[in-house]
């Protein structure tokens, strides 16, 4: 597979230029925003905080990232609920 | 006659803008353009070596505007292209004596008698780039395949469209075609998509620079004589409209690597 990737031309992911790009951008969504990962957790942390007053979630499982396109970027939160959290724990 | 103002900017230093603007400088006179390209990199002058006209500088672009003399006498005029006239920084001065109203102001009297006015813009995001940019019609964003690079460029690119100062394209500098083969550089698609501007021009990697650097002589002026100088006059067609396809710097074609592969016994 590996020699079939380097027939075709292809990149591999482990290729510095490839690597480059994953850092670049995220570190472009960060400066783009100003937002800093440490900010970032800090509003994770509070969402969590305020969503579970009202609402049964998995904190452990809260995400919040950048979403990105074109020269915009977006807060993205992915919360999930504990409502099926029977099912989940078998 | 009214000129485009055409400002060469990067964030990061040592990309290659000075290189960028004297170049397409050479590039636009020899088609016949009338062109001022103005250092504003006052206090650290360097356009002038590189266009090899560092001897005959009288005035400068301070001088003209604290009023020591007018704006005609401070142009220096290229000897091998008519119509090319440098307007250099001062040397013992620093950034604080020009203020974006100033190059405003001396874009404004040159914009008559004209067709292009680029201006090399200092590195970094201060007072120099602001004065720099002030009087920006288009702008020249260059970046280097690198991550420093890119991040400097998209940081530029944010300033300029917070600013609304006209059309910034991109021009991609010292692309290393065998590494970007390699997976081991950032390829043109990779920064287009980064950064999401417009791309103007991509220039490989050329050692020919560097020579004609030495001599005073830059590349554009041998204009089919290198990659790199070819590149400075593609930039140049587009900038009067023409329509140049990119330079091909893509891997060789599915043959020639299966040529290889084998030639290689398999390891590639």
């Amino acid at each position: 597979m590996r020699f079939f990737e380097r027939l075709m031309g292809r990149r591999d992911k482990s290729s510095s230029g490839r690597v480059a790009k994953e850092r670049l951008r995220l570190v472009l969504a960060h400066d783009r925003a100003d937002i800093s990962p440490a900010l970032l957790d800090t509003l994770k942390d509070e969402i969590v905080a305020v969503i579970s007053r009202h609402v049964a979630i998995d904190a452990d499982g809260v995400q919040v990232t950048f979403s990105q396109s074109a020269r915009e970027s977006s807060l993205v939160a992915d919360i999930p609920l504990l409502t099926g959290s029977r099912k989940r724990r078998k | 006659m009214v000129a485009r103002v055409l400002t060469v900017t990067s964030g990061k230093g040592g990309v290659g803008k000075t290189t960028l603007a004297a170049n397409v400088s050479i590039a636009l006179a020899m088609r016949g353009q009338r062109v001022v390209v103005i250092d504003a990199d006052v206090g650290l002058r360097n356009l002038d070596v590189m266009l090899g006209l560092e001897n005959r500088i009288v005035y400068d672009l301070v001088d003209v505007i604290e009023g020591r003399c007018r704006l005609r006498q401070a142009l220096v005029r290229d000897k091998r292209l008519s119509e090319l006239f440098l307007l250099p920084a001062a040397q013992t001065r620093d950034k604080s004596a020009v203020q974006p109203d100033d190059m405003v102001r001396v874009c404004g009297s040159l914009r008559e008698q004209h067709d292009f006015i680029l201006i090399d813009s200092p590195a970094g995001i201060e007072q120099g780039f602001r004065y720099a940019l002030a009087p920006a019609d288009e702008i020249l964003v260059v970046t280097n395949p690198e991550v420093a690079a890119v991040r400097d460029a998209d940081r530029v690119i944010g300033l300029i469209e917070a600013e609304e100062q006209g059309l910034a394209r991109l021009v991609i500098n010292r692309i290393k075609p065998n590494m970007v083969r390699r997976g081991e550089m950032l390829d043109i698609a990779d920064v287009v998509e980064l950064l999401a501007i417009d791309l103007i021009g991509i220039v490989p990697e050329d050692t020919a620079i560097l020579t004609a650097a030495n001599r005073g002589q830059p590349l554009a002026l041998f204009s089919d004589s290198s990659p790199a100088g070819r590149a400075f006059h593609n930039i140049a067609r587009r900038m009067l409209g023409e329509d140049v396809p990119f330079l091909t710097l893509r891997e060789p074609g599915m043959l020639k690597r299966i040529f290889r592969f084998v030639r290689s016994g398999g390891e590639l």
